[in-house]
């Protein structure tokens, strides 16, 4: 493997591992040195022991298909994903003020709305968001925040500068793969745990307990927190399950719940009887919450749940209605919300974005869609977007009309130059694949930024598609301190 | 613990016993087909009749033959108490409830939830249905080691064995059930040969033929050997031990009164069967009457602890 750096090229990309010179980056040097110091054969060993691992583990994500719902084994990639722990500090800081900006805007728009009053955001967007909810205007949840944890996409572009590609403020998942990812290369590359200065990754369920258990409308010693999830058939389950047995809480359905109607308190059914629930970590969309709010016809939610919330009785994390903040039109107008609530300058900044529903920014838009990448304002998962470049002409007339006839829903970015990295391809070969980076923020009483957070790589030559459910792998992060080199 | 987690646990634990009844049952009439003399008649229908199947299996099937009756038993999908039927409601159950049980637990059961549908026609085609029932058997058995070696005894170990001492209570009152219809159906000049047969074959089915043997010292007839299956205190299936067991797991739990009671008295009754002439019309109304005690005790168990109302005391 004495020739990885030398055969090894990433052309006009970023890499986070091996500069321009082919020369290691400092907080890769130690990695590659070792994974240099293995036979092809020891690498592919290697390989075979994080699939032996996960399969043990029992780490999967489900696929929905036309055959039903299948349990996949989790994909990774042995070679972790570098990164210098100063420059991460920086990333850090701007997530944390990015979220509490954010939070200040949500609260605002279920109050006064002084951001539309002042004429920083125009009210149709708002008024226009599907996931603006009216039910939620003039409830105050505990410390003003509505987005508890956040999953933010980052990602680097040609000369290794951070950009937000987008906010994930309903129900982010991906953050069990990030811990999980860090134990499987702890057993697959021991070694370099010892020697190196990785930044540990494990307290974020600690964290996540603690910021859950601040919410507590009860003040008692053990609030009952509990993680509400749609079932076994939702792709997150195994996160669901697993959040809930590191912190210790209940996993629970809709139908365990039930709010009483004489004291809107939410009640658990227990072998015991009705016990009382004071803060749910939801892990269901705001419109199956509760089927008396919200849609009728949801098996998933709690009848009562919204009147509660609404009372006070119980706290819900994320907060219902948080999803307005993360409409990709928002989006764009992020760094102008931090400017207005914080009074400080973006530390991180945005991906240049073109707003359909403007006619000069459309007119460039639709004669630019070779180039550009345009999404939806409100999927997820990488659903529904056209990748410019990699489309055909049919593809993009047919987006040309969807943009013309709903205008307010797109927004179009420049195809981004992701940063690459290596990633075992095949038997002892490593070749550069882009990828993302999804930190988690926590936001309560205090604020938290994951250690790195779950790297996403497309494991296809060229592809810049890194959900899991459409091909993508993952990588563990290394925060790495390198101080003294 | 939350009721839909017990009532998982429960329902597995019912349904693993089942799988290890199911493969019992169709290994047992096997061999009972092989030792009876030829102009005896005894059909493999009889199978679908003791486990409730008539209606279903008339509607799938039109002829009432060995493969039919093995197929229905073991494979069939229509059939929601059949083996594999039963595999997939443990595994289904499992799944969700993988926090509260041993961490073996859930590969143990996909190893024999895999080997059962992998290896289905040798339990359908007679020359290798012994080795394919046997290695069912043994999986189930591992699974119930596995529990009683690394499970806490907590809520989660009594719902577990609420639910398999309920299932193995049920089966065996079907089983000594499905004997007595053979005697009676029998011509009188054919009694003590085929007793002889079934009745060594039904303590053989629940792994009690040695244990007889040591405990009543007498050869088997079906008065001793009844006696035996329901009413001896110490052998882990017979009727009196699997309702103790079930008595002893519910008053460890909240609000066990109604059920601990209801054992009580279902415990004290002994229907005196002194020969042979007393397995009659009556006694197969009584073992029918046990059946319905034993659902009224599920019903029981279903409503303490599953299906919670709200309002009701902590």
């Amino acid at each position: 493997m004495d020739s990885l750096s030398s055969q090894y090229q990433s052309q006009d990309f970023f890499d986070e591992l091996i500069d321009p010179k082919g020369k290691p980056r400092a907080p890769a040097k130690q990695l590659l040195n070792y994974l240099n110091s293995l036979s092809e054969e020891e690498l592919e060993k290697r390989r075979l022991t994080a699939e032996a691992t996960i399969q043990e583990m029992g780490i999967s994500f489900t696929v929905y298909t036309e055959e039903g719902n299948i349990d996949r084994a989790w994909p990774f990639d042995i070679v972790p994903r570098t990164i210098e722990a100063k420059d991460w500090k920086i990333a850090e800081a701007g997530l944390k003020q990015r979220l509490k900006a954010l939070n200040l805007f949500i609260d605002d728009l279920y109050h006064d709305q002084n951001v539309i009053n002042d004429g920083i955001i125009p009210a149709h967007i708002i008024k226009d968001s599907k996931n603006f909810r009216p039910e939620c205007v003039g409830v105050s949840p505990a410390f003003g925040v509505w987005a508890h944890i956040c999953g933010t996409d980052l990602v680097r572009d040609e000369d290794g500068e951070f950009y937000v590609l987008e906010d994930n403020l309903r129900v982010p998942s991906g953050v069990s793969y990030m811990l999980e990812n860090r134990a499987i290369t702890k057993r697959v590359l021991p070694e370099l745990f010892e020697n190196d200065d990785i930044l540990p990754v494990g307290s974020y369920t600690a964290h996540l307990f603690d910021t859950l258990a601040a919410l507590s409308p009860r003040d008692i010693e053990n609030p009952e927190i509990v993680v509400l999830t749609p079932g076994i058939y939702n792709s997150a389950y195994f996160e669901h399950a697993f959040l809930a047995q590191q912190m210790g809480a209940e996993l629970v359905e809709g139908s365990d719940l039930f709010v009483d109607e004489e004291d809107d308190c939410v009640y658990m059914k227990t072998i015991n009887g009705p016990e009382r629930v004071d803060v749910i970590y939801r892990r269901i969309d705001d419109l199956f919450l509760d089927p008396e709010a919200f849609d009728g016809e949801s098996v998933l939610g709690v009848p009562g749940l919204m009147r509660a919330w609404r009372k006070g009785t119980v706290a819900l994390a994320n907060a219902p209605g948080a999803g307005v903040a993360d409409d990709k039109v928002v989006y764009a107008y992020v760094p102008a919300i931090i400017r207005y609530y914080l009074d400080e300058e973006p530390i991180l900044k945005n991906v240049e974005t073109f707003l359909c529903e403007d006619p000069e920014q459309r007119a460039y838009v639709l004669e630019n869609l070779d180039k550009l990448v345009v999404k939806p304002a409100n999927e997820s998962g990488g659903y529904g977007m056209l990748v410019g470049p990699h489309s055909t002409k049919k593809e993009q007339a047919m987006f040309a009309e969807l943009i013309e006839e709903n205008p307010r829903n797109y927004i179009a970015q420049p195809t981004l130059k992701l940063s690459t990295a290596p990633t075992l391809i095949s038997k002892g070969t490593l070749e550069p694949r882009h990828l993302d980076l999804r930190p988690f923020i926590l936001q309560g009483k205090d604020s938290y930024v994951t250690t790195g957070g779950l790297t996403r790589v497309a494991m296809k030559k060229g592809s810049l598609v890194v959900n899991s459910s459409q091909g993508g792998g993952s990588k563990d992060t290394w925060i790495v301190e390198t101080k003294g080199q | 613990m939350l009721s839909r987690v017990a009532e998982r646990l429960y329902w597995s634990a019912r349904y693993l016993e089942r799988v290890e009844n199911t493969a019992r049952l169709v290994s047992v009439y096997d061999e009972l087909l092989f030792d009876l003399p030829r102009d005896i008649e005894i059909s493999w229908y009889n199978l679908i009749e003791i486990n409730s199947g008539v209606e279903q299996f008339e509607q799938r099937y039109k002829v009432k033959d060995e493969r039919n009756v093995v197929k229905f038993l073991l494979s069939d999908d229509i059939n929601p108490g059949s083996m594999l039927s039963s595999l997939k409601a443990v595994r289904e159950n499992i799944r969700t409830t993988r926090d509260v049980v041993p961490e073996e637990m859930w590969e143990l059961i996909n190893e024999l939830d895999l080997y059962a549908r992998q290896n289905i026609k040798q339990g359908i085609n007679r020359s290798q249905r012994h080795v394919f029932l046997n290695t069912i058997i043994e999986g189930c058995q591992k699974i119930i080691g596995l529990l009683a070696g690394a499970m806490s005894r907590d809520c989660g170990w009594h719902f577990l064995i609420m639910g398999r001492y309920l299932e193995r209570a049920d089966m065996n009152t079907r089983i000594i059930d499905a004997a007595v219809s053979v005697m009676l159906q029998s011509k009188e000049e054919e009694d003590v040969r085929l007793g002889q047969v079934v009745w060594s074959k039904v303590l053989k089915s629940q792994s009690a033929h040695l244990d007889y043997r040591r405990t009543v010292r007498t050869s088997i007839n079906g008065a001793k050997a009844v006696s035996f299956l329901l009413n001896d205190p110490c052998f882990p299936r017979s009727l009196s031990y699997c309702l103790e067991q079930i008595r002893d797991a519910a008053t460890k739990l909240p609000r066990a009164g109604l059920i601990s009671a209801q054992i009580k008295t279902l415990s004290e009754q002994h229907y005196p069967i002194s020969s042979s002439e007393d397995i009659d019309a009556d006694f197969h109304d009584y073992l029918n009457d046990l059946q319905l005690k034993v659902i009224e005790i599920n019903h029981h168990i279903t409503e303490s602890w599953f299906n919670f109302r709200q309002g009701d005391a902590a």
